[in-house]
């Protein structure tokens, strides 16, 4: 098989020098009832590249890929265009195949840019202080929330509304063992009464903007009312690219950002690998949950990077840990890091501007449809539309016009009647003028 | 000398010592951090400069820039592949990572993950939209269960430490079905350190089971230690020693017969895959570092993958989503509302569906291998470290009688009285070329070395290491400090201050009035 240089003549060698008769001696510990054959296992044998390239195309091919379409899919995750260089670049072999940065002397390339991503997640969320990413944004919302916890030792999580669904139950799994979770109403398209929710066993709100529907909230009020009672405010973005344009969580006092990275250098996936980003205040970073790159000097006095403050990590700490925390996202923050480094600020200024335009016209083409209505009045780059037919049947029908037309909102609550014709609508820099035109074309042709 | 006065031949060597002018050494460039780099108006990608009112923006609009600096593409990709020379990686040179599982990643798996059809498909489309993609979720869980023996996979969990997570939160609502409160989980001391954190996250306390002489499980201790209060036991198998743990069924039994449930960490899978099923040992949950066992890459420390594979009896509780196998072919069920009856999720672990980037790159690594390439990657990864094993016991210390399984576990005893310690041991290896061994774990055996040099190794490669570690060895032992003492001296940075680093940390770019205003 092509991936074993070992040939039999080489395990013949090493078995002599090991001293052992044959290969089922060096498994002489496993209990000779559990030693199975190459019968037991129904599946193929060896393939070469071309045939399993073959294979797997194939499959690949039946699925209808967003860049083939008219693409209009957001609700935590976005399409992008990703520049070219990101992709050869995190293809480097000493990125692709090394470890976790645990021999700093021979990983500054990791250790550095673990570092400049620390940065620019701070820079972007208005934060003081980044971690070194953790698997995705409901898993850093989830241990935001933990972390909100341990801070305040309050048992309380109050979640907005507008959390994304998927988040909203991946908090209750986790924070639900420690404390309790109070659901908001969900209101598309407005703000919810948060501030009554919150009292003193609060340990946290947690508050997304722009929210599931894409309406963007204020969190100076929000962020207020939380600190009144000692608790903190949990900002949640799942669309980074909206932070080229609109104000910061950190500078409308949040104390906690959790974030989804993906739109900055990662692809769709499926729904993963992603990125989480983690940031906070200076003054909480100890209970900060995953990895931290931090500068320091080598032995000859030259600038140099390291893990630090690993006293709050499970390989140090064990049952004492802040986090189970070990493998994160390195390669996406990698991507994240090269993408968000080509666009500067300039660039990333440009990208949410056009990103905004996009969806500003699209909502504008689409509400004049008859029977189409917008709920929510302020938006980035996602909004939602309340149609006069079942939404998830507006979008199959779409689908098979060969348009992805969106999220219906039932498809994230399908318990809630109000959800029915809610249908949640992204539109970044990739769609085009006659993209939009055909979706308006096929929608209001759906909806006759 | 050619003719034009230029010499074709080396002349005398420079001396090593003087310094450069410009700071970098040959292809060793020194590289500053990109905040540092570029000027303010310029980017690195062509978009257009669209002007938008703030009718929408509900009076948020930004109103102060982010501080990102401005570099044009060569300049990044200039910084980017400088940063990248600084690393140590796998395909440059042996990685001998204990318990990491630092084997070669073929370029095939990144190509397929790359296929739009996977790449640039949405979680949330319309699903007879993606019926490929569910279709290879469906191969994928099969090739896992199947190698397994177990019933059940639950594919959503991110990494291992999350499929711990998984596999403790399945148990923790089968015993709430039973209406039981369990709350200690025992946790052998060799453990790795997510398996109490988890725990710990999970909600149960940690009750740690020591490790015998021989670095088995003290099987007796365990059971000595089951009560009705007992959730579930954690262990490792092969455990952290590189062993197979003996007794393993029978602990899986002392476990049932006191209603605790068995978990196994399986980041050694690769250590039997192919030869023996979890399943067969009693196992009830059990996650699977898809970036261990099967070879999707570290990428310096992630993404990974960590399904976790289940028994009948825990099945019905795993996570939300469920891929469903019916007569319209393979779907998702993503709410409760729509759960088969009898099924009862615990929750979900995270947004959408899993790793699916990673599911791609796994499954071409199986269907690559095949079920005998797969069996033969674990029986090369045994041989390997056997003799590794073999090829240095004799001049480093075994704590543990061998064979061995992957991973050959070495203490610090063979350098007793020579003033070099685990820790200069392993930095000196980066001179010779290698990444270190792990070091310092498991905790259970003093200055521990974990060297794992996987099935990726040619013989060739493996005796070259076996040489310099020898002579390493028998250099330390014969007192010869040298090439030990504050290594490496060879490497992008001598050894880093660690401590500095903790009690003042850095941990971002500050621009510099702010730096000093900090001061």
């Amino acid at each position: 098989m092509r991936y074993h240089p070992l040939t039999p003549h080489d395990r013949a060698d090493m078995l002599a020098k090991i001293g052992a008769r044959d290969i089922d001696a060096l498994f002489h510990d496993v209990p000779k009832s559990a030693i199975v054959g190459r019968e037991t296992f129904d599946l193929p044998d060896t393939q070469g590249e071309l045939e399993v390239e073959r294979q797997l195309s194939r499959l690949a091919a039946t699925n209808m890929s967003a860049g083939s379409v008219p693409f209009f899919c957001g609700a935590g995750a976005y399409r992008h265009h990703v520049p070219a260089a990101v992709d050869h670049l995190i293809q480097r072999s000493e990125f692709l195949t090394s470890y976790t940065p645990y021999q700093p002397e021979i990983a500054q390339g990791t250790l550095q840019y673990l570092f400049e991503f620390q940065t620019q997640v701070a820079l972007l969320t208005g934060m003081e202080v980044a971690n070194a990413s953790m698997y995705d944004g409901s898993t850093a919302t989830a241990e935001a929330v933990l972390m909100a916890q341990r801070v305040t030792r309050r048992p309380r999580a109050v979640l907005s509304g507008g959390l994304h669904p998927h988040y909203a139950q991946t908090v209750q799994t986790v924070a639900a063992l420690s404390g309790q979770v109070i659901q908001a109403p969900v209101t598309p398209g407005r703000a919810e009464d948060l501030a009554a929710l919150i009292d003193d066993q609060t340990a946290c709100v947690v508050v997304q903007s722009p929210d599931v529907f894409g309406l963007i909230r204020n969190l100076r009020p929000i962020a207020q009312a939380a600190h009144a009672k000692g608790a903190l405010l949990i900002a949640v973005v799942t669309e980074v690219v909206s932070l080229g344009l609109l104000e910061s969580p950190g500078a409308m006092d949040a104390d906690i950002v959790a974030a989804e990275g993906q739109s900055i250098g990662n692809a769709l996936n499926f729904g993963g690998p992603y990125v989480g980003l983690f940031a906070t205040r200076d003054k909480l970073v100890r209970q900060m949950p995953g990895r931290l790159a931090g500068e320091t000097a080598d032995a000859e006095g030259r600038r140099g990077y390291v893990l630090t403050l690993s006293t709050r990590e499970q390989h140090i700490r064990r049952d004492k840990a802040t986090s189970n925390i070990c493998t994160n996202s390195g390669l996406c923050c990698l991507a994240f890091t090269i993408h968000m480094s080509l666009l500067g600020e300039v660039g990333f200024s440009r990208l949410a501007r056009l990103n905004h335009a996009r969806a500003s016209g699209l909502a504008d083409k689409l509400a004049k449809i008859k029977g189409v209505s917008l709920v929510t009045p302020a938006f980035f780059n996602e909004f939602t539309l309340k149609l006069p037919k079942p939404a998830a049947e507006v979008a199959d029908a779409l689908a098979q016009r060969r348009i992805l037309g969106g999220v219906p909102a039932s498809r994230l609550i399908p318990h809630d009647p109000q959800m029915r014709e809610l249908l949640i609508v992204a539109a970044t820099e990739t769609v085009t003028e006659e993209d939009c035109d055909a979706y308006a074309a096929a929608l209001a042709e759906v909806l006759s | 000398m050619n003719n034009q006065g230029r010499p074709t031949a080396p002349t005398a060597s420079h001396d090593q010592g003087i310094p450069t002018i410009s700071g970098d050494r040959g292809l060793d460039h020194e590289e500053a951090l990109i905040f540092e780099l570029g000027r303010q108006g310029m980017t690195g990608v062509d978009l257009p400069d669209t002007t938008v009112v703030d009718a929408r923006l509900a009076g948020l609009r930004r109103n102060s820039p982010v501080g990102l600096p401005g570099l044009s593409e060569p300049e990044v990709v200039r910084h980017y592949v400088r940063l990248s020379r600084m690393n140590y990686a796998i395909d440059a040179g042996l990685y001998p990572l204990g318990s990491c599982t630092m084997k070669h990643n073929p370029r095939l798996n990144e190509k397929m993950a790359r296929l739009s059809g996977f790449a640039d498909v949405h979680p949330l489309q319309p699903q007879q939209t993606v019926k490929g993609a569910l279709d290879l979720i469906g191969q994928l869980m099969r090739w896992l269960t199947t190698l397994t023996g177990m019933p059940a996979v639950a594919m959503s969990p991110k990494a291992g430490a999350h499929g711990e997570l998984c596999g403790l939160l399945t148990i923790r609502a089968a015993l709430e079905a039973r209406a039981e409160k369990r709350t200690r989980i025992l946790v052998p001391s060799s453990a790795h350190g997510t398996n109490p954190a988890t725990a710990a996250l999970a909600g149960f306390t940690v009750d740690e089971v020591p490790a015998m002489s021989d670095g088995q499980v003290d099987a007796d201790a365990l059971k000595s230690k089951l009560g009705p209060d007992v959730a579930a036991i954690m262990l490792t198998n092969p455990n952290t020693c590189g062993l197979f743990e003996r007794r393993v069924a029978e602990m899986a039994e002392y476990a049932h017969e006191a209603g605790a449930y068995f978990y196994c960490d399986g980041a050694n899978f690769n250590a039997i895959a192919g030869r023996v099923r979890p399943g067969d040992l009693g196992i009830d949950a059990m996650h699977i570092n898809l970036h261990k066992t099967f070879s999707t890459p570290h990428g310096g420390g992630g993404p990974g993958a960590g399904p976790v594979v289940l028994s009948a009896a825990l099945a019905p509780f795993a996570p939300l989503p469920l891929l469903l196998n019916d007569d319209n072919g393979f779907r998702i069920v993503e709410d409760r509302e729509f759960v088969p009856s009898g099924v009862k999720p615990f929750g979900r672990m995270c947004a959408f569906h899993g790793q699916m980037g990673m599911f791609v790159r796994a499954l071409a690594y199986m269907l690559s291998h095949g079920a005998d390439g797969v069996r033969q990657a674990s029986e090369d990864a045994v041989l390997s470290a056997n003799y590794i094993l073999a090829s240095l016991k004799d001049v480093m210390s075994a704590p543990f009688e061998g064979p061995c399984m992957h991973e050959a576990l070495f203490d610090d005893s063979f350098l007793e009285g020579s003033g070099v310690t685990t820790l200069d041991f392993a930095k000196a290896m980066i001179d010779e070329g290698y990444h270190p061994m792990t070091m310092y774990f498991p905790l259970v055996v003093h200055g521990a070395m974990l060297i794992e040099p996987t099935e990726s190794e040619s013989k060739e490669s493996l005796d070259r290491f076996i040489h310099v570690m020898r002579t390493m060895a028998l250099e330390a032992k014969a007192g010869k400090r040298e090439r030990f003492e504050g290594a490496p001296h060879l490497a992008p940075r001598r050894r880093l201050d660690e401590t500095a680093a903790a009690r003042k940390p850095v941990l971002r770019w500050k621009p510099k009035s702010l730096a000093e205003a900090a001061e």
